[in-house]
């Protein structure tokens, strides 16, 4: 098996994000690193909307980011620091939209290793130098600066190593112009290492030190330590300079410290939450922050491990800090990156779950909020008490989310709504913000009016009043016999005094020349000019209009029987007829011209479309007007024609590619090239949208031409980060469409559907799923479908938090010591402020049943006595034939390290009726924590722990019928099919076992050679499985099928009970068949198809959001092809952040029978020379290779 | 190449490439390192550091700090070696 990956959707998870003018401009960008991949976006300072300028994928793992800009520059730079052992510098290039490498220096091994540096990056604020540091032992540092050409220059590496010393955290430090510093949190672990005793461990000191880049002497001297709380781990740099008084904000457990060489350091509390059912034990730490500069002044937004937010203030005065401030802000999701934007917002990169942009609304300077000050907390190391209630937002407003799957637990694919493509199912989130998502294939749209309409109208257009207008000023729209002129302001109102003709339908509106309006009719052409002159021109006899195509200076009309009379408009603003008109050979279906490209007379083609199958391009130029230039035969009639030009060339952004578009009458949307000058058809790309004949519309989105196509759903063709895109709309099936504009909404699109006019933007261009969001209490575990009514069964468990029953037992504890509380502080809303955390060991857990079609909860079932649910199945047994019985396993008292528990229970409930309650039946207790259950032959197969049992349903509890105590650690997944049994275990791979009937015993007879902590399994046939394991690699691992059937035919089953062992294991071995590192975790493996009428491939999720596919190849010559396609990639377009690419993907294993399909989609990115090149290697031309390419995703995926 | 030149590049290895192991590596050692190599490993993965936060519903910040942490004594204390 040959597999080709592609990524559906790329991790939606964020861990690191910076802020800075990367494009040189005034407007600041966010720069954020999706691990995998490097993401430019920008807040539009109007309308509070992030909307994303380019991404792409890095093949590597990114660990920092940081902005950089050299002395007196106006541009930032960005500096990567991965897992490929190279320090890399990144420009924006904005005019060709994409990142490019200035500089790529390696200094050590690539992979995330404990002494390579790129865990930590940290600058020099004037832009000087730059510091690398890995956990423990090396920090590189490298002068930066610039030639003669103004070309940015880096040194060779400097070394301010340290070895047994593990680094914290590692930051620049504000100096102004002296002597670049570095501030590092240090650990120094030599001594503990060889003291026996404990002593010199429990005298082990954290310490802050400064390392000093001596410009002068070229070399990096360790300046200054101090000891500092034995708990920090976050610094932030104080402004120095002229800006302030330099320095380090030493956050540690419960305290800000400020420290600075030669001064006395400060102290401040971090102020807790009033909650009475907190641990006052607990710790409380930073966990990201920024500080922020304007005008002279200076201050940090400092965020806690709960989210909350603290504004951190320095009173100074010259160089002396006299005290540190604190008081809080506003709570907001606990974020891996806080960014804040000159334009006021502040973004915040969510750890888990989707992120946020807010606006600022104060600064918290003028509220009642109680304050904090150093000075108070000088002396007083015990018993602070600076507690604060937390309340709703006062300084931040929300302007935009991003939504974010990670983390994603669980996934189904299922299709349970009939619809063309099936939906995912996901379990997403941690905490109280965990959701239920159903993701649909198509474009998110906001619907911004629904009106009614007195009939069924045809056709819907737009119109404005001058060609240099910005808005429209007119909504036509045609109904059988009549037509209706709506004016667009405020509200939308009907006029009559327009000229437009309204006793008959309309085939077309168009705005004429620089301010006439013309209206096509059955009967007529009407050219109204803007003093209300009417020139009108009637059909010749009884013929009618049946097709007509306009654009701003041509007018293209087809009389029945199949003759085009063409006018062009002359520069008095006068259409003229030309003086032949062309009979085509059969009727005409339909017409197109393009736009009027800028600075010309006219567009030069002509499509038309005739329902003899073909499509014809005729020349408009004068010398040769009307002539066939090309033709092409099609499958079915044409519906629909639309010539555009579509941006999709990179390079050049006024350029695009001239396609003709072609929507078939049985569903299907043909686009051709269009060659400019010769006017030849060439590459057509085929797609089938929907059941229903493809009408198209020429609309615009992000201000760059797309094809609006509407079948049986509606779908847009669009080009996004120059690539073009064909993706469906989540929305009603619409009859016709056209461009709209005004005011209230820059760029929408209205359109008709049934007898309602419909006004909608689509937003969030690039994204490939849409979701309905479903909100559970806690972390989500695994979730089943209940097929009779459809519902979602799902199991939920958290760690560390209280159950509404313990918590009620703590409240009361509470008060009978006499404790008194006011109890507003206890209805804070989880999703915004989290469950408060109890201590290891305690659980809340609950059993949920969703009704995904209404999206609520029909029934929730809390389990008390600290159990917490791990496993869910749905189980036929063979006693109750025609009932379904849900069977979940618990564990009470569960342990993380060490895995224990006090005892694991094993819950049989019944469906009700409706399947949307449950009754419990009884509950059977077990040794260990059930991790997987599975139906098997009528009866619960479960592995409860090591042990593998079957287990059959008894009145009063489970009957256990047979077990095998043969694997090694613990069961987390379990698969079978007929009286085969796949077990997985949590880290020693998978076990194949066969189950004997005659004497019920379950043997193992083969297992794996690779020890992997597996985290999902899928069978993909009797002997095969696809599965991926906790370091994010993704396997194919298959039995021989000289085994398999040995296994089989084994009639009495003694053979492989008496088989020696092989290898300490299994008397056989799988093999590996294929192998591939994903960078992601993956959480769930589904064999399905996801395209109507597409093959079976391989859908996977991963934790940190991801979603991709693997698509199998089916010929040789393909694998061939796209071998050495990746082959040529790996050299043309090697990775972003200096990763070798295929050491990449052979991460932990070296990569087997997969190809990168992300990698070969890069080739669209690759300049025009680089295509050919390859291409002329492939002995193809570059658009062969596009097509293959495509071809490819469109088959299997989207 | 000769005894001596040998050992002098052992120990360069060893300087250079911390838990490069030696004759007298003993098993508290290497297990040290092993686990060393390990949290520097998860802190580094992203995707297996939110792993750990979401298993033990801490921040991810939270995870990764408690890791160095324990990176300064992962084995508990050092076993006295016996000259």
């Amino acid at each position: 098996m040959f597999l080709y990956n592609l990524t559906l959707q790329p991790p939606t998870t964020i861990n690191v994000a910076v802020v800075g003018h990367f494009s040189g401009t005034k407007q600041q960008e966010i720069v954020i690193s999706r691990v995998t991949r490097l993401e430019l976006l920008k807040a539009d300072p109007n309308s509070g909307k992030l909307q994303t300028l380019l991404t792409h994928d890095a093949f590597g793992i990114i660990r920092s980011l940081t902005p950089f800009r050299l002395t007196g520059g106006s541009k930032d730079y960005i500096i990567v620091g991965s897992d490929s052992g190279r320090i890399v510098i990144l420009e924006y290039n904005i005019v060709k939209n994409k990142f490019e490498k200035v500089h790529q220096e390696t200094f050590g091994k690539s992979g995330c290793r404990r002494i390579v540096p790129g865990q930590y990056l940290a600058v020099d604020p004037k832009g000087r130098s730059v510091m690398i540091g890995a956990i423990e032992k090396q920090k590189l540092v490298y002068i930066l600066n610039r030639d003669s050409a103004a070309n940015l220059t880096i040194s060779s590496p400097l070394e301010a190593h340290k070895s047994h010393t593990l680094v914290h955290h590692c930051i620049g430090l504000d100096v102004g112009y002296e002597n670049p510093v570095f501030a590092c949190l240090e650990v120094d672990y030599s001594d503990a290492d060889m003291d026996p005793s404990g002593d010199a461990f429990n005298s082990t000191e954290k310490m802050l030190t400064y390392y000093e880049l001596d410009l002068g002497l070229n070399h990096v001297v360790r300046k200054w330590s101090d000891p500092v709380d034995a708990r920090a781990n976050l610094l932030f740099p104080v402004p120095g300079g002229n800006d302030g008084p330099s320095g380090v904000l030493v956050c540690s457990e419960n305290f800000i410290t400020y420290k600075h060489q030669r001064v006395p350091e400060l102290r401040v509390p971090i102020p807790r939450r009033r909650n009475p059912l907190e641990d006052p034990s607990r710790g409380l730490i930073i966990v990201a922050g920024v500080m922020h500069k304007m005008k002279g002044v200076f201050f940090f937004l400092l965020q806690s491990e709960e989210g909350d937010i603290y504004k951190v203030t320095l009173d100074y005065e010259d160089d002396k800090v006299n005290a540190i401030k604190i008081k809080y802000f506003d709570t907001v999701p606990v974020a891996a990156s806080l960014c804040i934007l000159r334009a006021g917002f502040l973004f915040v990169a969510a750890e888990f779950g989707n992120h946020r942009l807010y606006s600022f609304t104060s600064l918290g300077d003028d509220n009642d909020e109680p304050e904090w000050s150093s000075d108070e907390f000088m002396d007083s190391d015990t018993d602070i008490s600076a507690y604060f209630t937390p309340r709703d937002l006062q300084n931040l407003e929300r302007a935009d989310e991003l939504e974010s799957l990670n983390p994603l637990i669980d996934a189904k694919v299922l299709n349970l709504t009939d619809d063309d493509t099936p939906q995912l199912y996901a379990l997403c989130g941690r905490g109280a913000g965990s959701t239920f998502r159903i993701l649909r294939h198509g474009l998110e749209i906001s619907e911004m009016a629904v009106s009614e309409l007195p009939g069924n109208p045809n056709a819907v257009w737009t119109t404005k009043l001058k060609s240099d207008d910005e808005f429209d000023a007119y909504i036509i729209v045609s109904f059988v016999n009549a037509t209706l002129v709506l004016s667009i302001g405020e509200t939308v109102e009907e006029v009559t005094d327009t000229g437009f003709l309204a006793t008959t339908p309309t085939l077309d509106v168009h705005q004429l020349g620089d301010d006439a309006l013309l209206q096509i009719y059955p009967q007529g052409i009407r050219h109204i000019r803007a003093d209300r002159r009417v020139n009108e021109w009637k059909t010749p006899g009884n013929r009618a209009i049946v097709k007509a195509a306009t654009n701003k200076r041509q007018v293209v009309i087809a009389l029945t029987g199949g003759e085009l009379v063409y006018f062009e408009l002359d520069n008095q603003g006068q259409l003229n007829e030309y003086q032949e008109r062309k009979e085509m050979s059969s009727n005409v279906t339909c017409l197109s011209v393009g736009e009027v490209p800028e600075g010309r007379q006219r567009s030069r083609f002509l499509a038309v479309g005739c329902d003899d199958n073909a499509v014809r391009i005729l020349s408009l130029d004068p010398d040769n007007t009307l002539e066939v230039l090309s033709t092409q035969g099609l499958s079915a009639p044409p519906q629909s024609l639309s010539i555009i030009e579509m941006m999709d060339i990179g390079t050049d952004a006024s350029h695009g590619t001239l396609y003709l578009n072609i929507g078939l009458q049985n569903g299907v949307l043909l686009r051709t090239m269009l060659d400019t000058i010769t006017g030849s058809l060439t590459d057509t790309r085929q797609r089938f949208l929907g059941a229903r004949p493809v009408k198209l519309f020429r609309v615009t989105i992000q201000g760059a031409p797309a094809v609006l196509a509407l079948s049986s759903r509606p779908w847009l063709s669009y080009t996004f980060q120059s690539r073009l895109h064909l993706t469906p709309l989540s929305y009603d099936m619409l009859e016709y469409g056209s461009n709209f504009t005004s005011p209230q909404v820059p760029e929408g699109i209205v359109a008709i559907s049934a007898n309602t006019l419909r006004i909608f933007a689509v937003e969030k261009l690039g994204t490939v799923f849409n979701q309905a969001i479903i909100q559970l209490s806690y972390t989500p575990r695994h979730f089943v479908l209940h097929p009779p009514s459809r519902n979602f069964v799902v199991i939920e468990s958290e760690h560390n938090t209280y159950s509404p029953m313990e918590k009620q037992r703590t409240l009361d504890a509470k008060i009978s010591e006499g404790k008194r509380f006011d109890p507003s502080l206890l209805d804070l809303s989880p999703e915004v402020f989290g469950l408060p955390k109890a201590e290891p060991g305690k659980w809340a857990s609950c059993i949920r049943i969703i009704n995904p079609f209404l999206g609520d909860t029909t029934s929730k079932i809390e389990f008390e006595e600290n159990e917490a649910a791990f496993s869910i199945t749905m189980v036929n047994f063979h006693s109750h034939n025609n009932e379904l019985f849900l069977v979940v396993g618990t564990a009470k008292d569960a342990n993380l390290a060490p895995r224990t528990c006090s005892s694991g229970y094993l819950y049989v409930y019944q469906f009700n009726e409706d399947g949307n309650d449950l009754n419990l039946l009884h509950k059977t207790q077990c040794d260990d924590i059930p991790l997987a259950l599975l139906p098997f032959q009528g009866k619960l197969l479960a592995g409860v722990g090591k042990a593998l049992r079957i287990y059959d349903i008894g009145k009063r509890k489970l009957l256990r019928k047979c077990e095998t105590k043969a694997i090694p650690n613990c069961i987390v997944n379990l698969h079978t099919q007929g009286n085969r049994i796949i077990v997985c275990d949590m880290q020693e791979s998978i076990h194949y076992a066969s189950y004997r009937q005659h004497d019920n015993r379950i043997i193992i007879f083969a297992d794996d050679t690779t020890p992997r902590w597996i985290t999902t399994t899928t069978m993909i046939d009797y002997d095969t499985l696809a599965g991926g394991d906790k370091f994010g690699n993704f396997f194919i691992d298959r039995l021989p099928s000289e085994t398999s059937e040995e296994v089989d035919e084994d009639p009495t089953g003694n053979k492989i009970m008496y088989e020696k062992g092989y290898l300490m294991g299994a008397p056989h071995k799988v093999s590996m068949i294929s192998h591939y590192h994903v960078g992601d975790i993956l959480t769930s493996i589904h064999r399905t198809t996801l395209v109507a009428g597409g093959r079976e491939i391989l859908v996977y999720t991963g934790i940190m959001g991801n979603i991709g596919v693997f698509v199998p190849f089916l010929t040789r010559e393909d694998i061939d092809f796209f071998q050495t396609l990746e082959m040529h990639m790996r050299n043309e377009a090697p990775p972003l952040a200096g990763r070798d690419h295929l050491q990449y993907r052979s991460f932990y294993a070296p990569v087997k029978s997969v190809v990168d399909g992300d990698l070969c989609e890069q080739y669209n990115l690759l300049p025009m020379e680089k295509k050919r090149m390859i291409a002329d290697e492939l002995d193809r031309t570059p658009a062969e290779i596009q097509k293959k390419i495509e071809d490819m995703r469109v088959m299997a995926a989207f | 190449m000769d005894r001596f030149n040998l050992n002098s590049q052992l120990e360069h290895l060893q300087s250079k490439y911390v838990g490069t192991g030696h004759a007298d590596t003993n098993k508290f050692e290497w297990m040290v390192n092993q686990h060393r190599d390990s949290y520097a490993s998860y802190i580094g993965h992203h995707s297996l550091i939110s792993y750990f936060a979401v298993a033990q519903n801490e921040s991810i910040a939270r995870v990764k700090f408690e890791f160095v942490e324990k990176m300064l004594q992962p084995c508990g204390l050092p076993v006295p070696r016996d000259e």
